[in-house]
């Protein structure tokens, strides 16, 4: 008799006003499998993973678990027939120890008080079964992301899941975590826990995956085995035709520094420095990368060098002058233009129509503004010119910033900036969160503004971005730079241990 | 989107309304009233054309003071502390104003200019404390409002009220130079006859004034530009330039500046001098037809009339033996519905948008595959 599958879903279909996100969705998931879900950004994996989770309910199809259909109406169903979710963002209670978080919301009782002591057992026992090994005591604050994606993991586990979803589990970790992550993973499996593990990088996923089914516009495309493709042949399944890459090999750089930062220092309230003594040069024409674990400064970096740090002292000089004492607005009329790593909380007016959104950083000169006045009809044409130029697909210049997908508002961005001609563009996760498409678009960008004598720094969670694009690598860690890198040399593992702060060069 | 501005300008508060009278019918019945003969005895007074003129007098001080609150609220800044403001800088300017006399046009202006100057320095200090001390403006305006009515009949009582006994205690007269003309003869014009007695206040001209500055100011300025990004996403609007706490300051500056004038159209246009029992309560009032009105110049235009009509009308209640805090309860009413509603029409509008935006993408991705 053939196997029963662990979850198998048929013809599933699930619509959004104006989009269908899912569209006749197959996929058979076997018990004890390592079954990888891959596809570009918007190509319906997130959907899928909320319907199997019961986050969402689709519009028609059967979903069945273990032989029987199911309609989880909410994901405590979907914990109860044993799925457990990890999702890429995590929810733990930072300031609670990793017992209180595991247990939180699922506690053992003894009478009225929560039985610590049985929990803690638990959990180490999991831990140790799993290859997921924590201490129950220790305050989540002071775990790295690895030791915080376990938390999440054994959370699932604790709930009693065989069946674990892994929503893009190597997006928040370095080279080396990712090999322990992918050790917990062989564990898991071998204790028979089937895991669904949804990914966009192909690599990753030829190594770990024992099936492999890839989405495209809301379809499952296809369904094949790491024996059966490779990187390549994956990705033409994933986006229909050939893969772009942010490679550039010929220098532009040129002689003349544009922008040149010493001894950048910062210390938050209490006096913890978050920059020391930060020093780098960006040429015109070239593209610095900036390497490191997020929360190791990139964020100061950004705001002390855009001039949202007041405190920051040492030396920001922009074409000849010193900026430091200026405000953000003197910065950016010098010739500083920004991408924000976050495009929605520091990038965009959401409700408001997109020339406005283009005006924010410009809305103080022309042709945004004459005057005191904005100018509303040079600045819609700018708007327009913007949207053509930089393929923002959008039916008008009038629509709010909101009703854009991710990928189109981060084209807006980064077309006002780059046509707002700065000496100077720092460019933080610019191709975060937008499908394969819109990335390959922005790094064209980039490139092409580079070639034009554009300096950029270049701030990235993605090393293949960033050693494919940059000319320089810096690696910052603590605040600090710890080492200063040849990206035509160096390999993603060797970024790895210098990010982790496991090596340093002495003189950077 | 064809059809939005409609459906958010004119159904959303005309939907809003009607659910506030029926509920207060309620509130009505009761009390064994039956609310159709309250609201056609309200209707029928509120619209002889004395009860008209009354309710414009009555709307003007209010938009003013809409208009006060709406600009910290487009940056997203709550002032509580216009009545405060507006109450110090009456007293302040009807004092300043009758100590002089010179040419009308003149004398009219520097008494506004004294108010709006107590004004934006009341508010001021609250932009002052939340800048330099962190202080939520909440908080600083409500205490500001308390030091001001006290600070106010303190100054009044022992300092700036008039030493002639006469019936009423109140400031000097200002001279008729410093008076603002009432808008009567316009209305002979054309074709009314007010009643003796019965005045437009002037001041309605200068209050249309201050909303097309609003207007300008808000939506088509540079300025306005850097208030409305600073209301929407703050941490946006710094990245892009903008200083916070200079928006602060001069938002609360030209917060208390409009707010100085609130007390204006009864001081230059009826009283003439400021007296023990001046009007109190515009303040607080203009929140609800700021709220009332989105923001919007027209909108509180409209919202403050409708509760100048409503506390006009009121009148005749007492008269028929109905409490007349059922129109207050109306308002309250209005205010919460209106909120409301806008709420639910304003998601289903974004909705509709965001799926039409969708769809046009969708269909700009097929024309450029097939090209």
């Amino acid at each position: 008799m053939a196997q029963e599958a662990a979850i198998h879903l048929s013809g599933v279909t699930k619509r959004y006003p104006g989009v269908v996100a899912n569209r006749d969705v197959e996929l058979k998931v076997m018990p004890g499998e390592v079954h990888a879900v891959v596809g570009e950004n918007g190509a319906g994996k997130s959907t899928l993973m909320k319907i199997i989770y019961g986050m969402v309910q689709p519009d028609s199809g059967t979903i069945e678990v273990d032989g029987r259909a199911v309609h989880f109406r909410s994901p405590r169903e979907a914990i109860e027939a044993g799925i457990g979710m990890v999702h890429q963002h995590f929810m733990l209670a930072d300031n609670f120890s990793v017992l209180e978080n595991v247990i939180l919301g699922s506690e053992p009782k003894s009478g009225v008080r929560i039985d610590f002591d049985t929990a803690a057992t638990q959990i180490t026992d999991l831990g140790k079964r799993y290859g997921l090994p924590l201490d129950p005591g220790e305050k989540v604050e002071r775990l790295s992301v690895g030791e915080r994606q376990r938390v999440e993991i054994i959370k699932v586990l604790y709930r009693g899941a065989r069946i674990l979803i892994l929503d893009e589990p190597t997006a928040v970790l370095v080279p080396q975590e990712v090999s322990e992550l992918f050790d917990s993973i062989r564990d898991l499996k071998r204790q028979g826990v089937t895991i669904i593990f949804i990914s966009h990088k192909l690599d990753e996923v030829l190594e770990i995956a024992d099936t492999i089914t890839v989405m495209r516009g809301g379809r499952t495309v296809g369904t094949t085995t790491p024996a059966q493709v490779d990187a390549r042949e994956l990705a033409e399944m994933m986006i229909g035709s050939e893969l772009p890459s942010p490679e550039t090999r010929e220098s532009t750089v040129q002689d003349r520094v544009l922008l040149e930062v010493s001894g950048l220092s910062l210390a938050n309230d209490v006096g913890r420095a978050l920059l020391k003594d930060v020093s780098f040069k960006v040429h015109a024409g070239e593209i610095v990368g900036i390497a490191g674990i997020e929360g190791n400064g990139q964020a100061q970096l950004v705001d002390a060098l855009i001039g949202l740090e007041e405190n920051a002292t040492g030396r920001i000089v922009l074409a000849g002058d010193d900026l430091v004492d200026n405000e953000a607005r003197d910065r950016r009329a010098a010739g500083m233009g920004l991408i924000p790593e976050d495009r929605q909380r520091q990038g965009l007016l959401l409700p408001s129509p997109l020339w406005e959104n283009a005006a924010l950083g410009h809305q103080y000169r022309r042709p945004f503004a004459r005057g005191i006045w904005m100018d509303r009809r040079e600045g819609r044409r700018q708007t327009e010119e913007i949207v053509r130029r930089f393929r923002v697909k959008t039916p008008t210049v009038d629509v709010p910033a909101t009703a854009l997908s991710g990928g189109n508002q981060q084209k807006l961005v980064v077309g006002r900036e780059i046509t707002a001609e700065p000496l100077v563009l720092i460019a933080a996760q610019p191709t975060r969160g937008i499908d394969v498409g819109a990335q390959a678009a922005v790094w064209e960008e980039l490139k092409r503004a580079r070639a034009a004598g554009l300096g950029i720094l270049l701030l990235s969670a993605d090393l293949e971005e960033l050693i494919g694009l940059s000319d320089t690598i810096h690696v910052l860690f603590k605040g600090e730079f710890v080492a200063r890198l040849d990206p035509a040399q160096v390999t993603p593992e060797d970024l790895g241990t210098y990010m982790t702060g496991a090596a340093k060069q002495v003189a950077v | 989107m064809r059809g939005t501005r409609f459906l958010t300008s004119v159904v959303a508060p005309a939907i809003a309304l009607l659910i506030a009278f029926v509920l207060a019918g309620f509130a009505l019945l009761l009390v064994d009233i039956n609310p159709l003969d309250a609201y056609r005895e309200m209707w029928n007074f509120g619209i002889t054309p004395e009860s008209l003129i009354s309710a414009v007098n009555r709307a003007v001080p209010l938009f003013v003071s809409a208009l006060a609150v709406a600009i910290g609220f487009k940056m997203g800044l709550f002032n509580i502390g216009v009545e405060g403001a507006y109450l110090l800088a009456a007293l302040l300017a009807a004092y300043v104003g009758a100590l002089y006399s010179i040419p009308a046009v003149l004398h009219v202006a520097s008494i506004l200019i004294v108010g709006m100057v107590v004004g934006a320095i009341w508010n001021g200090l609250a932009g002052w404390l939340k800048v330099r001390r962190g202080v939520h403006e909440v908080i600083s305006t409500i205490m500001l409002n308390f030091i001001a009515f006290n600070l106010s009949a303190y100054l009044f009582i022992e300092h700036l009220k008039a030493e002639t006994g006469g019936l009423t205690t109140a400031t000097d007269l200002i001279p008729a130079t410093g008076w603002i003309p009432s808008l009567n003869p316009i209305l002979v014009g054309l074709g009314m006859e007010p009643r003796a007695g019965s005045e437009l206040h002037g001041f309605l001209v200068i209050a249309i004034v201050l909303g097309v500055g609003y207007h300008l100011l808000v939506n088509r300025s540079r300025f306005g530009y850097d208030l409305r990004a600073s209301g929407i996403n703050p941490a946006a609007a710094h990245a892009s330039g903008v200083n916070p706490k200079r928006m602060v300051i001069s938002t609360m500056l030209i917060s208390g500046s409009v707010a100085g004038l609130v007390g204006m159209s009864e001081l230059l246009g009826f009283q003439h001098q400021y007296v023990q029992d001046f009007p109190v309560g515009y303040g607080f009032n203009g929140i609800a037809v700021a709220l009332l009105g989105r923001n919007n110049p027209v909108g509180m235009a409209f919202g403050a009339l409708l509760f100048g009509f409503m506390n006009r009308a009121a009148l005749i209640l007492d008269l028929r033996g109905v409490p007349r805090e059922i129109v207050t309860i109306i308002q309250g009413l209005v205010v919460l519905t209106v909120v409301i509603v806008y709420e639910i029409i304003s998601r289903y509008v974004t909705r509709r948008t965001v799926a039409a935006a969708a769809r046009a993408a969708a269909m700009l991705e097929e024309e450029t595959a097939a090209a």
